[in-house]
């Protein structure tokens, strides 16, 4: 086969490959042709995996075999983890898209030298910037969401002139390098401060706005291989890098507009710092506690049951006695259903996959606005691990740092219980008003046994 | 300007659309799956790695090269394996098994 025609049968493959990506993407739209749509996508990837490898510029394979077999090595595990693990999966496999990108375009930049033109140092100092502080800023996201590092935010007086000055010195670094490409030292130095700029970046955000700091690297992650498309006048890789691009930057605005904050105050906003001790004196305020019994016997005698979980079920692992609760519930005769806040857990769709996992019918699970229009009609809302995102203080307090954030509404049912551990605020670190109405009762203890407890009334007693 | 740029230009506005109109539509049940797949779809740099490890260049861009390899196909590999598990695991409740 002589080199022209290889070099068509490429491009043909890494066409059918795009048109894959995106069928993949549609079918991914409904749970019913989702599967059909991952078939897609391997089916595109392993073509393009394959042509590649009778690309003519190709000299040895020692190292791509060895390198293919590693990558398998560390993907299969990574994608055998629990759902409860899966946020920090998400951003490590954001960190590696970030390196491979970065290392190519580093590569690029030394492959090129001196013969390098101003367009192309541009493109590549860019794309290198990107895929730098995109991959520190989502290893820094993975150690948060695995707890490695602190979930509360780091902050510290000045830090925004801190981080944009070193944004600023990278930038700098590039256009020295525009204008002369061989000046030594700036390029290593770049790629240093970028790194840095990723660290600085994410160390300030808390664990309650992850959802949204994910999808905007997953946002990052794809403009860096768009803009490696660029650099290696690869149209597969640009295509590809705009659909995931796109995917990050859709999900941030939804997250975004869940919490009713903007980009940057996510970014620079430190959230829930210093409300804590704005708070001041408080009132004695009074707190209806309940025990699993009394809880039991008001959620046998319920119509209608809306679950609302949160970050915390999946921290105490109680999704599979909550699974428990609602056959035990269905089987009573109560509806029961799931309100999904859309910035609940760590990750955008958390509460789904985790419920999905204990064996939940996704038909079960219904969204905020739906939640919220059922609410006066539901006669027990049961909270488990939710916190900020059912905080009626959001529709009340204009002082409330969550003031206007959409949540569900809970307080328009007709009973609240509360799985909680202690009365302590959440990770926004703001108190909720809602455990001092008269028809909330708090149930404090683990969410897991508790849920345990309830379940073993309502068997054990109600028959 | 390169004779490439322009072109990819097109192609890189008209694909952001594309996944705009695409992504819109894909229920918030499925986000998690989503951001799994995007993920494992935008490992398709391991095609431009693969060239990079294998090429005639120098040994640093081998090594980078090689690294950026494994990174990518780590994410192709565990990208589809998560997505799959993740949809397996939703279910209509008359599926469900008594």
């Amino acid at each position: 086969m002589n080199a022209i025609t290889l070099q068509y049968l490429t491009d043909f493959s890494y066409i059918i490959a795009i048109a894959l990506f995106v069928l993949s993407l549609k079918w991914l739209s409904s749970p019913a042709t989702a599967r059909r749509g991952v078939l897609a996508g391997e089916i595109g990837a392993a073509m393009a995996v394959v042509t590649t490898f009778f690309n003519p510029e190709l000299v040895q394979f020692k190292w791509i075999l060895i390198a293919l077999l590693v990558g398998t090595m560390i993907g299969i595990p990574l994608g055998l983890v629990h759902m409860t693990a899966v946020p920090q999966r998400t951003a490590m496999s954001h960190a590696f898209g970030a390196l491979a990108a970065a290392l190519i375009g580093i590569s690029e930049y030394y492959m090129r030298i001196p013969h390098i033109t101003k367009f192309e140092m541009t493109e590549i100092a860019l794309e290198v910037i990107i895929g730098s502080l995109s991959f520190t800023g989502s290893l820094i996201a993975a150690g948060k969401l695995q707890e490695v590092l602190p979930q509360r935010p780091i902050v510290y007086r000045g830090q925004n002139v801190v981080s944009l000055s070193v944004l600023g010195a990278s930038v700098l670094a590039a256009l020295v390098l525009i204008f002369n490409p061989m000046a030594p030292f700036f390029f290593p130095a770049m790629v240093i401060i970028s790194l840095l700029f990723g660290v600085l970046l994410v160390t300030p955000i808390g664990g309650a706005d992850m959802p949204t700091v994910i999808a905007l690297l997953n946002s990052y992650v794809g403009l860096t291989a768009a803009l490696l498309g660029f650099v290696l006048n690869s149209k597969v890789l640009v295509v590809a890098g705009a659909l995931d691009g796109s995917s990050g930057f859709i999900l941030a605005v939804i997250m975004c507009k869940a919490m009713n904050r903007s980009f940057t105050n996510v970014v620079f906003g430190a959230f829930g710092q210093l409300q804590v001790s704005a708070k001041g004196e408080e009132e004695e305020k009074i707190v209806h506690t309940a025990s699993p019994e009394e809880a039991a016997a008001i959620l046998g005698a319920a119509n209608t049951v809306l679950i609302v979980p949160g970050y915390g079920m999946a921290v105490a692992q109680a999704q599979h006695k909550v699974r428990e609760l609602l056959d035990v519930l269905t089987k009573k005769g109560v509806d029961v259903k799931f309100g999904i806040h859309p910035v609940a857990g760590r990750m955008p769709g958390h509460m789904n996959v985790l419920l999905a996992e204990a064996d939940v019918p996704y038909d079960k699970l219904i969204e905020m606005d739906d939640a919220n229009s059922e609410m006066p009609q539901i006669d027990v809302a049961l909270i488990i691990g939710a916190n900020d995102v059912t905080n009626p203080a959001a529709k009340t307090d204009q002082s409330s740092p969550i003031y206007g954030m959409p949540i569900i509404e809970v307080d328009n049912a007709r009973t609240v219980m509360v799985i909680k551990r202690s009365l302590s605020p959440g990770f926004a670190g703001i108190d909720n008003p809602l455990f001092y109405l008269d028809k909330t009762m708090m149930l404090f203890g683990d969410a897991k046994s508790f849920v345990g407890g309830i379940i073993k009334e309502l068997t054990g007693g109600g028959e | 300007m390169p004779a490439g740029f322009i072109s990819n230009l097109y192609v890189f506005i008209l694909a952001g659309f594309v996944g705009f109109e695409v992504i819109r539509r894909v229920s918030p049940l499925l986000h998690t799956p989503l951001m799994a797949l995007t993920n494992a779809l935008d490992a398709i740099v391991v095609v431009a790695a693969i060239i990079i490890a294998g090429r005639r260049g120098t040994a640093l861009s081998e090594i980078l090269g090689a690294i950026a390899v494994a990174a990518a196909f780590s994410n192709m590999v565990g990208g589809f394996l998560i997505t799959d598990r993740m949809l397996r695991m939703f279910k209509l409740s008359g599926r469900k098994k008594q």
